[in-house]
């Protein structure tokens, strides 16, 4: 009694550090003036820095004519374009890479780590050689080795032209030349949006059909077919491309009609695919831990109990195995998606116009803003990850156990 | 029941058969091959088609390792050697092996500095590695830091020894004035640290021949060796730091928490090579007019504050695995907070994170190689620069590369591989 009626009397400065009731706020309250202090200092610093410079902050230079070429872009853009443009085509560049990289690195990751699984002893061993070459070995120098791998391969585009070529189109369509990669480009005739809208419906209708499927078993016990999954997911396209007589085609890469250089298609500059091979090769030795690491999970047990319900080895994969394993699975193979993407900013290497070499790479030089363009920069990758983060909390929350 | 059946049966054996051995298709190299390569037909297929790649792989290299060249001067010269025979050019790496370790501008006279203190870096990294050890070999672990620094950047010992003498002058005046708090013991440690580091100061600028290397400047160390500084300088620095960041993420005071959760997101968020930028061209904007302190250390402290956030990450893992029961029981003891996490949270939590911090690691120590990008002659620097430009090395690629994808793999596997023996030693609780 005597003591609270002591602290009521008055609040004595040794009472805010061993009280354990304001100790808590002092420490914070001392924390916060300290982080205020830096965060002062620093800003002070920087005024005064670029004050002594005689610069001042803004972004008024994005305006500005770029006045640098970019070897491939994915919007129209000439070197007469803004910084800001410029800026936007990396942006672009940094997504195509980083989707196309997550891509493959994903399809890679999922066969070697099933393979190192594998019963067959000298698949494992290649597997586990593959997996550990490229894990501790810098991404950097993966990305030197395959550009320069790039740099040097590929055909002069004139064997593959003429009527009597020395080299086929591979599957018809890709040529892998000393400018780059030649694919088949889409080329949207009239009437393509509606093929496009019938596709979109056609996938919609698998969903649905895919959700009934468990609903009808059920509420009737009957087990659908999964067939017409295949069916309602492409014939709606396939169908409407066909009555709008091919509104969506294929433009092949042509070797008829020029003589020095294959025409039309797509070309994919070698920057691009250097970068592409060597994230992705990179990316998948990871992501093949992951997925080795999802499948042991499962315990043996979860097998036979499956068996012993009378399920056959499709199902038990798919009802049992597959389910828990990708609980294990997908949230290590979203962060490696994540660092795939902040792995591109290494593009500068091979020469590749992501944002990290047109806005922190040659804008920055032109124009000396060094901190805008690198404060820019940040926020790109980090809202990038701050979305990846986003839908691997989302996955997460939906495959949670569910407990009592 | 034999004799029940003595009558029915005309015959029943009554002793074992001697054992046969097992088909020879079943044992020995051909069961061997039999289970492991060629079970069923896919398998078969598999086995045929991975030893065609192996084949092309090996067809591809071998020669190429063994027709190599290794004491010539110039890329020329490797041609004219080879006539166009499979062979690699690996004269350039005995030509240039000082700068691909030790970079263009270390002075060649005292590269043994450098070797000194990457086989000392071994000697007293081991009592931390090797638990067995003697505890008291803990005190070379200790001092290394300040020898190393010596050695590499050479001047005076002075510094370095009033840096050692100043953190154990600070520890012995926290430990005898910390009986009466922890607060006062702290100031006591830190006055006592600072007054001694002042005085060391004073002492290096008075003698500075005292016993002195020759200086070598930061920006005069390269190759491999700065890959080695980098990567075990910002791992050592940011454990503590990593430490203290999930301590204060798992924080009950809020603006402690906050502050942590922000600066552990915003620095996973970026990609390293952006903090690099920071560290090349922006860090000089926030600091007092006039500062200038070279790349290395700018470099370092970008890089330790990287490492840290992926550090308190792991940790973080760590202490959510511990069980309530382990806080609670320290609350009960009537351990305080710094106490209760010194003895009872952090050398479990620790234990449990020692996988994750070793990934960190050898993460951190691969992306060193990333400070090339900013122009600093790390190997990869070196390569790109320096080696690839001069006009007797133009156009060997793989033979560079490859080496240095050699030295990291080596190093790399090989703390991946120790950290897995550490982790089966440790498991005390799974016999």
């Amino acid at each position: 009694m005597s003591l609270s009626s002591e602290h009521q009397g008055g609040l004595r400065p040794s009472t805010l550090l061993n009280d354990t009731r304001y100790r808590g706020l002092t420490f914070q309250f001392l924390a916060l003036l300290a982080i205020i202090a830096l965060m002062a200092w620093l800003g002070a610093n920087l005024v005064g820095n670029l004050a002594a410079a005689g610069l001042n902050f803004g972004y008024g230079f994005l305006d500005e004519p770029a006045g640098y070429d970019i070897n491939q872009a994915l919007i129209s853009y000439t070197s007469r374009d803004t910084h800001l443009r410029a800026a936007f085509v990396g942006v672009l560049n940094t997504l195509l890479v980083a989707v196309l990289g997550c891509i493959a690195a994903t399809i890679i990751g999922v066969v070697a780590g099933i393979l190192r699984l594998s019963k067959n002893w000298l698949v494992a061993r290649l597997m586990s050689a593959y997996v550990e070459a490229f894990r501790n070995v810098p991404v950097l120098i993966w990305i030197l080795i395959i550009g320069a791998v790039v740099t040097v391969s590929g055909a002069n585009p004139r064997e593959f032209l003429g009527e009597e070529a020395a080299r086929g189109l591979l599957f018809g369509g890709f040529a892998f030349t000393n400018r780059g990669l030649y694919i088949p480009a889409l080329s949207l005739g009239p009437g393509a949006g509606i093929v496009i809208a019938a596709a979109l419906a056609g996938l919609v209708g698998a969903i649905l059909w895919r959700r009934a499927v468990p609903r009808t078993l059920h509420a009737t016990g009957r087990l659908l077919p999964s067939w017409p999954l295949w069916v309602i997911l492409i014939a709606p396209g396939l169908l409407a491309n066909l009555i709008l007589s091919d509104a969506l085609t294929l433009s092949m890469p042509d070797t008829m009609s020029n003589r020095f250089n294959i025409q039309g298609g797509l070309l994919i500059g070698k920057p691009l695919v250097a970068l592409w091979l060597a994230l992705s090769v990179y990316t998948g030795a990871f992501i093949a831990e992951n997925v080795r690491a999802g499948i042991l999970s499962v315990s043996q047990g979860q097998t036979e109990a499956a068996a012993a319900l009378g399920l056959r080895p499709r199902r038990i994969m798919n009802l049992v195995i597959l389910p828990q394993a990708l609980r294990v699975i997908v949230p290590p193979v979203i962060s490696q998606y994540l660092n795939l993407t902040k792995n591109s900013s290494l593009a500068i290497a091979v020469g590749y116009a992501d944002l990290t070499a047109t806005l922190g790479g040659i804008t920055l030089n032109q124009t000396g803003r060094a901190i805008e363009c690198v404060l820019l920069l940040m926020l790109f990758y980090l809202v990038i990850s701050l979305a990846i983060s986003g839908v691997m909390n989302f996955y997460n929350a939906s495959v949670a156990l569910k407990e009592r | 029941m034999a004799d029940t059946h003595a009558e029915s049966v005309a015959y029943v054996r009554d002793g074992f058969l001697p054992e046969r051995p097992a088909p020879a298709r079943e044992t020995g190299v051909v069961g061997w091959l039999r289970q492991n390569l060629f079970s069923s037909v896919p398998y078969t297929i598999l086995t045929l088609a991975t030893l065609w790649v192996i084949w092309q792989l090996g067809a591809a290299i071998l020669p190429w390792l063994w027709g190599g060249v290794w004491h010539v001067d110039s890329i020329r010269a490797c041609r004219e050697v080879l006539e166009g025979a499979a062979g690699g050019c690996f004269a350039v790496l005995t030509e240039r092996w000082a700068q691909l370790l030790f970079g263009f501008s270390y002075p060649s006279g005292e590269y043994w500095r450098l070797g000194v203190a990457f086989v000392l870096l071994g000697v007293c990294l081991a009592p931390v590695l090797f638990p067995d050890l003697p505890r008291r070999l803990l005190i070379a672990t200790l001092i290394y830091p300040f020898v190393a620094y010596w050695l590499i950047w050479g001047g005076t010992p002075l510094a370095a020894v009033s840096g050692l003498a100043g953190l154990a002058g600070g520890a012995a005046a926290f430990r005898t004035v910390a009986s009466r708090g922890a607060l006062l013991g702290g100031i006591a440690g830190l006055a006592a640290l600072l007054a001694i580091w002042w005085i060391g100061g004073e002492l290096a600028a008075a003698a500075p021949g005292f016993l002195a290397l020759p200086p070598v400047a930061s920006r005069n160390i390269g190759g491999f060796a700065l890959n080695m500084i980098l990567g075990t300088v910002c791992v050592s620095l940011s454990l503590p730091f990593g430490i203290l960041l999930a301590l204060g993420r798992q924080s009950r005071l809020p603006i402690i928490k906050i502050a942590c959760i922000a600066f552990i997101e915003f620095i996973r968020g970026v990609p390293l090579i952006t903090l690099l930028f920071v560290a090349n061209v922006v860090l000089a904007y926030f600091l007092p007019p006039g500062t200038t302190f070279d790349l290395i250390l700018r470099v370092v402290i970008m890089i330790t504050m990287f490492a840290s956030a992926y550090i308190a990450e792991v940790i973080r893992g760590g202490l959510a695995a511990l069980p309530r029961g382990q806080y609670e029981a320290a609350d009960a003891l009537g351990l305080d907070y710094w106490q209760a996490v010194r003895l009872v949270i952090l050398p479990q939590a620790l234990k449990i994170s020692i996988p994750g911090i070793v990934n960190v690691a050898v993460g951190l120590f691969k992306d060193t190689t990333l400070v090339s990008i900013i122009s600093m002659f790390d190997v990869v620097g070196m390569i790109r620069g320096p080696i690839l430009a001069s006009t007797e090395w133009n156009g060997v690629y793989w033979e560079l590369y490859g080496f240095a994808a050699l030295l990291f793999f080596v190093t790399c596997y090989g703390i991946s591989q120790y950290s897995q023996w550490l982790e089966r030693r440790l498991a005390t609780d799974t016999r």
